[in-house]
């Protein structure tokens, strides 16, 4: 599966679109990783938790996403977009989406 | 009184502790930009028409950077007076460089030498006590060409 963000995929054509689709996660914080994150609101700096939190979240997001293409028959995905809102305070929504193709 | 005490031992550990971790993470930055620098990035759309074949995959890097505890009060303050919020700015700039940076590394591990289309997204994460922004993350991705070699 082929994840890009542009338009186009070099050297390659588009045969056929199959329109939009679409991952998301929700997640919530973690207590333990909170606590770390108020002592580091104090000193400033990284906060590690939190930047693999979303990270691993994003991945999910994305790999629903390529699910969702594989099963109507994609092979590649352009013009991919991330998308982060918060729903309520202490969670966050992580939304992605973009077009699923045919190449050959 | 003692919440004064309290209040006066945390704005000067932020001070502190603040200034030191904001110095040394902008010396890293700059070593590692220097380090990555093979790697070029671009913000338009469409890569140029290239004769030579390109493989392309999509790389990202992100950051959660917090804000420390002397700068939340100054920034505050600042907000009664208004103008530029400079605690704000540099916060702000590390993140978004840091982001650039991991983005780099994964693509350079890849093999690429180019990024294009990349995009930064901003968000903030949590909202701190009497809610002020806490801390920021930076989101930054893009596509990066690699290019084959046949032969």
């Amino acid at each position: 599966m082929l994840v890009s963000n542009i338009e186009i995929i070099p050297g390659k054509t588009i045969s056929k679109h199959l329109g939009m689709v679409q991952g998301n996660t929700v997640r919530a914080k973690h207590a333990g990783r909170d606590i770390m994150a108020g002592i580091k609101n104090i000193f400033g700096g990284e906060l590690v938790g939190y930047t693999e939190l979303l990270q691993e979240a994003r991945e999910e997001a994305t790999a629903r996403m390529i699910q969702q293409a594989t099963s109507i028959g994609a092979n590649a995905v352009i013009n991919v977009r991330f998308s982060t809102s918060s729903v309520t305070s202490g969670a966050a929504e992580l939304f992605v989406y973009g077009t699923a193709v045919v190449i050959d | 009184m003692f919440d004064l005490i309290v209040f006066v031992i945390l704005v000067t550990l932020g001070y502190f502790f603040g200034r030191l971790a904001e110095q040394r993470h902008f010396k890293s930055i700059k070593q590692r930009e220097h380090l990555y620098r093979s790697v070029l990035c671009f913000s338009s759309r469409f890569p140029p028409p290239n004769p030579t074949p390109v493989e392309s995959t999509l790389v990202a890097g992100n950051v959660v950077i917090s804000i420390d505890y002397f700068k939340r009060i100054a920034a505050s303050l600042r907000g009664l007076l208004g103008g530029r919020i400079s605690a704000y700015e540099s916060l702000l700039e590390r993140a978004r460089r840091e982001a650039i940076l991991r983005m780099k590394k994964e693509a350079k591990f890849k093999g690429a030498t180019s990024i294009f289309n990349v995009k930064l997204e901003t968000s903030s994460i949590t909202k701190g006590k009497n809610q002020q922004v806490g801390c920021v993350e930076v989101y930054a991705y893009g596509t990066a060409l690699i290019p084959v070699n046949r032969g």
